[in-house]
This record gives C-alpha cells, structure tokens and sequence, in this order.
C-alpha cells in the first residue's frame, strides 16, 4: 500500500515511540527568531542544557525590526533588548545568526527557502505558526510555541502525534488575475478554519503542478489559517530546480543523490489519504476577506453574505464581523474604501509578488486617500527588486519602499494601522487588531490585488487593470 | 519535577464567541520581552477595552476554569497566550474546540484543555453567570465536567490524557530520555551528511 509524503517523512525521522504514544520525532532544519527564543534559551541556560545540534539550527530577526529606520539602538526600548537577546543568545550557543547587518537577513520563512535550508523531505519547525510555509518543498514544517522551542534546541526533537492527511486537489487553470492567494483564500473559505484539525494538507493536482515555488509558498502558509498544522506539495522538477546552486543545497554529485532520495518521499501514486477534496481552478476568482476570521471571504465581484436563514453560532459570529468591520450584510466588497495598502509578508512578499504589484503600480498613482506600503520579505528580494527597477516603479506611483521585515502584518514592530484605518494587505490574518491597533480592520487579498486597491482607493477587481 | 495531574478545580469564567485568537488572548505589543513574567495582567487587554469583559467582573476574578466556545486559542504559535492566562490565574480550560498548537502549548504548560459538546459547554457558561462561586471540576480520569449538580462528558486525547495523568506532560525531560537513539536517527538521514556516498 503507497504511501503519504507525511507517513514517510514521519517514519525516516521517527527516534522512538513514547510512553505517552506520541512519537519522538527528530527535527531536519529548526529555524529562530527573535521572538520566541529569549524564553526558550533561558530555560536552557536554567537546567545546564546545550544546543544538541547547532549545525541544524539556524537564526534571524523579523518580527520587531523597523522597515524604516534602521539605526541601533532601536527608538523601542524593548524591540532593542529582543534583538540583543538573540545576538547574545546565538553567541552562546553558537548559532549562526543572519542578523540586519547580513545580506541574507530577512522573514524566517523567506529565507529558509531563498538560502537552500529548506528542502524536500524534511522535518522543520519553528516558533512561528507559518512554519507550514517551507511544505511548499515537501518538508514537513511544524510550527511551534515556546517550550517546544526549548525542546528542539535542547534534543532535536518533537513529541509529536500523527497527523491525518487530506489531499486537496485544485486542477483546470487559474484565469489571467486570479493568483496563489486566492487559492487558499478559496480553500479556507470552503473548508473552514476549523477544517484542517488534526490533519496536514496534501495540495496537488494541475494547478499546483503548474505553479512555482513562490506559489506554492503562499498557499502552503496560509494552511494554519486553515487549521491544518502542516500543508506540502509533493516535491518534482519544479522545486528541484529552485534548489541546486542555493547555497545550503547540496552541491554536485550530491545534489543528483539528493534528488532521487526527494523524489522517493513524494506521495505514492497509490497512497491513501483521509479524506479527498477536489475543487476547480474555474470557481476561483479574486478573493477578498470581508471580516475577522479567514474564512469569512467572498469574490471580488461578490456581496458580504446575507444574515436571512442563519441561526446561532454561525449567524453570531458574522454579525460580530460586521460590527467590527463596519459591513453591512449583502454589501458589495468592490467599491469598499482603504486607507492603507501593504505589499508584503511571509505570505506574500518575494520577488514574483513584488513583480505583481509593480506591474499594476507601473504607470499609475496611489489614491491620495491611501498609505501604500512595500516591504520586500528579505534582503536579498529587495536586491533583487532593486535590480529590475521595482523600486522605482513602486516609489513613482507613490508607494514607499520599505526594508525587510514582517512590517505591518503583525504589530510588534512601527509599522501599524491608527484607529479604525482600513487596510488592503497581503498577509494572512485579519484578526481584530492583527495589525497594530486595537480597532484596525484587515482585508486579506493578493499583492495584486492590494496594488489595485491603493491605486483606486478602494476595494476594485485587479482583473480590470491588467494589461491585455 | 512536574506533578500527576488527574483534575483541576475551582471557580470558572466564560469567555463567550467562536474563534478567539491568540492576538485577542495577549495582543502582539506584549510579545516584545524576554521573558513571560508579565503577561498575565494584559491578558484579553484589547477585548477588555470599554467594559464588560468577563476578565472584569469582580466575580471572575479568582477563577481556575475558563470555558470558551469553538476553536479557542486560534492563530499564532505564541505560547505567551497560554502564559498570559496561566499568570492570569487560570489552572484548565474546557471549550467545544482548540486549535492544535494552542493546545499543544497548554500541555506543555500543564494545562489540560478538554473537549466538550456545543450545547454542554454553553450550559456551563451559563450556570456559571447566574452562580460564579460555584465549583467545577475537570475530571481527567473519568473524562467529566462536573459543577452545582450536573456534569457531562469531556475528553482529551489519549495521549496528552496519559502524560497530564502519570505527571509526564514536561516534554523535554521525556525528549531528553531519547539519549542515544536521537543520535542514531540522524545518522539515518541522508542530508545530514550532505548526502555524501556511504
């Protein structure tokens, strides 16, 4: 009987069953951030414990680093003490850390992928819950809270319980406009954010085939918005491509080794899954969030839903959205105004999405109503952006060009909404106050989508500016 | 040295609405420190603003127990969320639904969260309005929620069951037992000898 990418991966890296019955499994690559470290380190430093694999980890700054102003010590006294910590916690411990000052210093979950760390396989984890982004490769990427941190620091391991798989398969062909973002969008406006407990999501089919390895990250990351842990996409040609020359890769002859050993842990033909979705690339259209959970979303052309013939919980929790957000119910989202547009994040901010917003940018303005903001996702995209004169077109049409960071997607850094700003954003949460204030309101979109919208000033369908 | 944990009791809190995110449980501003310290005065800020917060009334303000309605704890990976309602006070959770690293969190913490029925947990809250001295009792070994003379079924899963139970629900002493085999397993790994040839 075939098997799962995940059963595989889970039996090459299982070290023991425990006596609790979960399974003790060893971690390929554990990748650190600032913000849930200091603790972890702490707790180390407190039972007289070492790194057990320092070779396997790997550190950078995120979350609390301004996109803008850059000089040390930080104007936030305590974003200043995190990134000390971590510079002093490294040290000790002997941890590279790829820290403002370097070139590869950028979202975690950016430049695990772009550095060749991250690959098909693989066991990953992280203290950060869009670990899930780097299954675009085939690993099987966990994100995780503080004391498992400690935990894979201290042993290289999880105790982890099996996960069920559900294969979602996506085929026909995504129409000119309608992008990665909206796949997921579309998948956890379907299946709920509830939906993925206790499974990892396998995606598969035509239009996952076709897509690349920046695609796959954005589908794959939003996957805990699904409630899914874990989402992958079986590795083939397209990731192993991506990979050789990156500079963690392996190289040579061990990359052609390398290759077959990843080819052998993609999903059997003949693997049995849990449960099986199919959903066609043709019922996917641009998708905008409309409310405070991810799975409340609607096609750009679509209304807010409509209140009649819903009862209870479901019924409460859309009039809560609406309250918040300032809907009615029935409301057209076209048409809805923003205040702020922000192009960037672990979901959407490398360079094929930076190249998406340019291109609806280029030749137009920024609505004099709206802040538009882009912030490359590591340095070396925003190099890279820089290179293809993205930056002049983003900053011609009046968009600031910002620094690597995950910015305004999560308010621990000064990039935050005021008030009851509105904001156009290709992040992955829409939250009551994700972005920083505690009465902001989020729609979540692709970047094109957003370009769209800082352009117009509102809420527009990206499909009506492309060029023909 | 951790300790068995078979229940916990005391008085609770509803904490009412679906889909309670953990930037909602402790906003991100507090998830600039180096330490979990603290977090437990801050916990629900944000929702708290403008009154009416069950973390405000003076009658919750001892309480071990917090009920919640589906998929409580969704979201982020910060284990501060669970720290912020740990230092806040609270010793155990009973909901419809968690989500899974919110979850995994708590067991890390010692904090069992078990599973209950919609309409039983709503029940709950309501007994526990219209009388928040009374007590409640999460019974791990018999799977039960009991309070003023009524109780219904609630689960956790086998296995954070066993370890909350025997008192082996601190992960890293159990990981660390892996010894030798942790070693074994990665010489098992092709990559991480850069798969050289053998």
């Amino acid at each position: 009987m075939g098997k799962t990418l995940l059963q595989k991966s889970w039996e090459a890296h299982a070290v023991r069953e425990m006596p609790s019955g979960q399974t003790q499994l060893f971690i390929g690559l554990h990748l650190i951030h600032e913000v849930t470290s200091p603790q972890a380190f702490q707790m180390l430093r407190e039972r007289g414990l070492k790194v057990k694999f320092p070779q396997r980890t790997f550190a950078t700054v995120d979350h609390i680093v301004p996109t803008d102003l850059l000089a040390r010590p930080y104007v936030d006294d305590l974003a200043e003490e995190m990134i000390v910590a971590i510079e002093k916690n490294t040290e000790q411990f002997e941890i590279p850390l790829f820290n403002t000052d370097d070139k590869r210093q950028g979202i975690v979950h950016v430049i695990g992928p772009e550095l060749g760390l991250t690959q098909p396989g693989m066991t990953i984890a992280c203290g950060d819950s869009h670990t899930a982004t780097h299954g675009a490769f085939g690993a099987v990427a966990f994100g995780i809270g503080t004391s498992q941190v400690r935990d894979v620091l201290a042993t290289q391991c999880l105790a982890m319980a099996p996960l069920k798989v559900r294969r979602i398969n996506v085929d026909g062909k995504l129409a000119d406009g309608v992008s990665a973002k909206d796949v997921i969008l579309h998948i956890i406006g379907k299946l709920g954010v509830v939906g993925g407990v206790g499974y990892g999501y396998e995606y598969g089919g035509e239009v996952f085939d076709a897509m690349d390895m920046e695609e796959r990250m954005t589908v794959c990351n939003m996957s805990i918005e699904g409630g899914a842990r874990v989402g992958y996409v079986n590795p083939d040609q397209t990731t192993f491509d991506y990979l050789k020359g990156r500079p963690f890769a392996p190289q040579g002859d061990a990359f052609e080794r390398a290759v077959e050993w990843w080819k052998s842990m993609a999903s059997d033909a003949d693997a049995v899954y849990d449960d099986v979705v199919d959903i066609q690339a043709a019922d996917i259209v641009p998708t905008v969030t409309w409310g405070i959970t991810p799975e409340q979303s609607v096609g750009v052309d679509g209304k807010i839903p409509e209140l009649n013939g819903l009862a209870g919980a479901k019924r409460q929790s859309i009039e809560e959205a609406l309250e918040y957000m300032d809907f009615e119910a029935g409301q057209p989202i076209a048409g809805t105004p923003v205040d702020v547009a922000f192009v960037g994040s672990c979901t959407n901010g490398r360079i094929s999405d930076l190249r998406a917003a340019a291109e609806i940018a280029k030749g137009r303005k920024v609505a004099g109503s709206v802040k538009a903001i882009v912030v490359p996702g590591s340095q070396q995209v925003r190099q890279e952006a820089e290179a293809e004169g993205l930056h002049e077109i983003f900053r011609e049409a009046g968009f600031e060009w910002r620094e690597a960071g995950c910015s305004m997607c999560l308010a621990m850094n000064p990039d935050k909404l005021q008030g009851r700003q509105l904001c156009a954003s290709s992040s992955n949460r829409n939250f009551k106050g994700r972005q920083g204030s505690p009465t902001g309101r989020t729609l979540l979109m692709s970047p094109a989508m957003v370009a769209a919208a800082a352009v117009s000033g509102e809420v527009i369908d990206v499909r009506g500016l492309l060029s023909d | 040295m951790e300790s068995k944990i078979t229940q916990v009791q005391g008085s609770a809190v509803p904490v009412r609405g679906p889909d309670i995110d953990t930037d909602r449980i402790i906003p991100a501003r507090y998830l600039r420190t180096v330490t979990f310290e603290n977090l437990g005065e801050h916990a629900f800020e944000d929702d708290r603003v403008g009154g009416g917060h069950p973390f405000d009334d003076s009658r919750f303000q001892d309480t071990s127990i917090l009920v919640a309605n589906a998929n409580f704890g969704c979201g982020s990976s910060r284990e501060h969320a669970p720290q912020a309602l740990m230092r806040w006070g609270i010793k155990g959770f009973v909901a419809q639904s968690f989500a899974e690293i919110f979850f995994g969190n708590c067991v890390a913490l010692g904090l069992p969260c078990m599973i209950a029925a919609a309409e039983d947990v709503i029940r709950l809250q309501e007994a526990v309005d219209a009388d928040p001295t009374q007590e409640v009792v999460l019974d791990l070994e018999k799977q039960t929620v009991s309070f003023s003379g009524d109780s219904f079924q609630a689960t956790l899963p086998n296995g954070p069951r066993e370890q909350f139970m025997s008192g082996n629900w601190d992960s890293l002493g159990q990981l660390l037992e892996g010894g030798d085999q942790i070693d074994a397993a990665a010489a098992r790994l092709p990559y991480t000898a850069n798969f050289a040839t053998t």
